[in-house]
């Protein structure tokens, strides 16, 4: 057998970590205050209510204290971020009135190709706002909204109104509180009563600048009956001090409806992922988030599903990889709050040359939730022994007439695997990724195909530091 | 293709320090049916390990070569890329990869970077084996060895050797826990591969398989090496009298 040297991934391989020079032509300067607020909210000329929703919630921020669990926030320094860049005047509606740099960028990640691929629509955020946008004619005349949030805000403000921080309000936590402040960007869906978009529709999120910090607020409503799927991908230079990426989704599935949100996330190993992700079922209603974590510097993010309605289900189904210097903190919860309702939970995390993967989940059942039922599954794979892993699941059970399952596995690639692999003619490297790519099969083979080949890519690129 | 010609000479193995082998010699070539026979614990799966490049063997003396090519010093895959190949007692599971992706992952790595296996043919190939080995066309699509039966574990080892087509099989107690149908398909398996370019090295403990396979040569080892060798007739002869005989023989001091 060959020995394999494990070694250290280091910044330069991560793919996307080319950055653009500074293309913005509005750029803050670091640091937040009131007058930082006011001017975000000025300069996309909100209306009053928005801008007081965005102060209230800074004094939220400022008076909540930074978490003390989860991952160590430590280097995290608030007046280093700048809180707003605009790239570029204008918002393409066509390719071509995208500015070039910035084209060039999207271009280099693939994302116009995908979407003459695949896609029911496309949007395109860069720093602090969405550049490009388009939806495919069909879709908008079936009465299907996807647009930014700034623009739903003016093109469609009864809406917002009604929904924006309802289902995450600025009080749930200090990084909801400082999104909610200070967004910009993001997306916002609406798919009326009994209409499927059996596409999906994709955002794509790139942060450019150093020191930046990228606050998008989306939205999405699927009405009763309605059917969608959003899908989502993110990336970052990579620079030797922090960024932050703080988002915020609410999602709001209504009776019989059914919504999916995939994420790959793909950040450089020096950006902060501290993302609020939460979902309201209804009556039969259906939310199911698909969530790929791959690279930042700490990722804590545990998206959920509040099963409202008799019947609602709710999964999550996440990948978390966290290489050199790298720590995933990232689960799912799951609020059982009606009779008869389902959660599954299927965790999948890798972790090498000497990352940290923490699954944090919690499972609640409300008094009435009876004939509940929940699925947890936790499964780590350790590729090398400077790796860890930790599993911190809560359940609070209010019903006694509920079921829960959990079940958590901890792996390593074993010497026998190797071997019966190696034995056939598969080189080590070749036999280590084979392993890989099977563990996270249960995920791939959620993702469009698309994603998942880029996904398998993606997989395969992080592993090449690892196997000499 | 050659004639390859597998030669282990004088070889001692140990695990953790503790000798296993001690002084094994034997030569397989193209064209011949080898069997090993022997009481539990006589190093017969630690030879087997050892030849493919298991990593908790270590060799401490002796020689092993394929076609005058040093295979000791060859790394696991290099080794199954020159010919080799161990039909597996106890092969892993694969959690998420079905058998199909693997063996085309497996055959691609054999021929080389630009030399893959069109996925037309290697479908072709796949299916009519598998028909062969009259194997539900369903296996394919199942994820390699998870939650196979033993029977379908065995079945399986012998589909890959098939398909990957090595030019020395060791084949580890292929036949164990195995009714005499399977044991029959198994057979026929490795039949097919019989001829020239394809010799053959098959553990086992029971005459059964080799009526069928009808080794040229039978070898027996105790104590980490082989004792006697012979015919056919003499797995015959240890089906009928065991190997007491064999062990009195042995001790004797010469």
């Amino acid at each position: 057998m060959a020995t394999t040297k494990p070694q250290m991934l280091v910044n330069d391989e991560y793919q996307y970590g080319f950055n653009d020079g500074d293309v913005g032509v509005l750029k803050f300067s670091r640091g937040l205050t009131r007058q930082t607020v006011e001017e975000i909210s000025r300069i996309k000329k909100e209306p009053k209510w928005m801008l007081d929703f965005r102060l209230h919630a800074l004094d939220v921020f400022f008076k909540k204290p930074m978490p003390r669990w989860g991952g160590d926030l430590g280097r995290l320094n608030f007046d280093d971020i700048v809180y707003y860049v605009r790239p570029s005047e204008n918002q393409g509606r066509t390719w071509e009135e995208v500015p070039q740099a910035i084209k060039d960028t999207f271009e280099r990640l693939g994302i116009p190709e995908a979407e003459r691929k695949f896609l029911a629509g496309v949007s395109a955020q860069y720093e602090s706002e969405v550049v490009y946008h388009s939806i495919r004619k069909d879709l908008e005349e079936k009465g299907i909204i996807f647009t930014d949030t700034d623009t739903a805000l003016r093109e469609y403000p009864e809406l917002l109104r009604e929904y924006f921080g309802t289902i995450i309000p600025p009080e749930d936590n200090k990084f909801a509180a400082l999104n909610s402040a200070v967004w910009s960007g993001g997306s916002f869906v609406y798919i009326p009563k009994g209409v499927t978009c059996d596409i999906p529709m994709q955002a794509y999120f790139r942060i450019n600048s150093e020191n930046m910090g990228q606050f998008e607020r989306t939205l999405i409503i699927a009405d009763t009956g309605s059917f969608g799927h959003y899908v989502e991908g993110c990336t970052a230079p990579s620079y030797n001090s922090e960024s932050l990426h703080s988002a915020v989704v609410e999602i709001i599935v209504k009776d019989d409806a059914r919504m999916r949100y995939t994420t790959v996330q793909n950040w450089a190993s020096n950006v902060y992922n501290l993302v609020t992700k939460r979902a309201a079922a209804y009556k039969n209603a259906t939310m199911e988030w698909v969530d790929g974590n791959i690279g930042s510097k700490l990722t804590m993010k545990y998206p959920a599903v509040y099963l409202l309605g008799e019947g609602a289900r709710g999964m999550v189904l996440s990948i978390a990889v966290a290489g050199k210097g790298q720590h995933q903190d990232t689960g799912a919860k799951m609020i059982h709050a009606a009779p008869n309702t389902t959660s599954t939970i299927l965790s999948k995390s890798i972790s090498q040359h000497g990352g940290k993967t923490t699954y944090r989940g919690l499972v609640h059942f409300a008094p009435g939730a009876e004939n509940s039922k929940s699925n947890v599954k936790c499964d780590t794979l350790i590729m090398d022994n400077d790796s860890t892993s930790d599993t911190v699941p809560y359940s609070e059970v209010a019903d006694s007439n509920v079921a829960m399952e959990h079940e958590a596995t901890v792996t390593k690639v074993s010497e026998e695997q190797l071997f019966y692999l190696t034995s056939r003619g598969l080189s080590e490297e070749e036999a280590t990724r084979l392993i890989v790519m099977g563990f996270i099969e249960p995920f791939t083979r959620e993702l469009p195909m698309e994603f998942a080949v880029e996904m398998n890519r993606l997989i395969k690129f992080e592993m090449e530091g690892a196997i000499g | 293709m050659s004639t390859p010609i597998l030669a282990i000479k004088n070889l001692h193995v140990e695990i953790e320090g503790k000798p296993i082998l001690k002084g094994l010699t034997l030569t397989v070539k193209g064209g011949e049916v080898h069997a090993i026979m022997g009481p539990n614990g006589t190093g017969k799966t630690s030879l087997a390990q050892t030849l493919m490049g298991h990593p908790h063997y270590t060799v401490t003396s002796g020689q092993v070569t394929l076609d005058g090519q040093d295979v000791l010093a060859m790394r696991t895959d290099q080794r199954a890329r020159a010919g080799l190949f161990l039909a597996m007692q106890y092969p892993s599971e694969i959690s998420g990869v079905t058998t199909a992706n693997f063996l085309r992952t497996a055959i691609n790595s054999l021929r080389g970077e630009g030399h893959q296996i069109p996925l037309k043919e290697f479908r072709d190939r796949l299916d009519e084996t598998m028909q062969f080995l009259e194997m539900d066309p369903k296996f394919s699509n199942r994820y390699l060895n998870e939650g196979f039966s033993g029977g379908e574990k065995k079945r399986n080892e012998i589909l890959q050797m098939l398909m990957l087509r090595p030019r020395i099989a060791v084949l580890d107690e292929i036949d164990s826990g195995l009714d005499i149908d399977a044991i029959k398909v198994v057979a026929k398996g490795v039949q097919s591969l019989n001829g020239p370019e394809f010799g053959s090295l098959v553990i086992t403990h029971y005459q059964r398989i080799l009526s069928y396979l009808k080794p040229d040569f039978v070898h027996i080892m105790m104590d980490g090496r082989v004792v006697k060798s012979g015919d056919y007739q003499l797995a015959e002869e240890l089906e009928s009298k065991g190997y007491e005989w064999v062990r009195a023989e042995y001790s004797t001091p010469l």
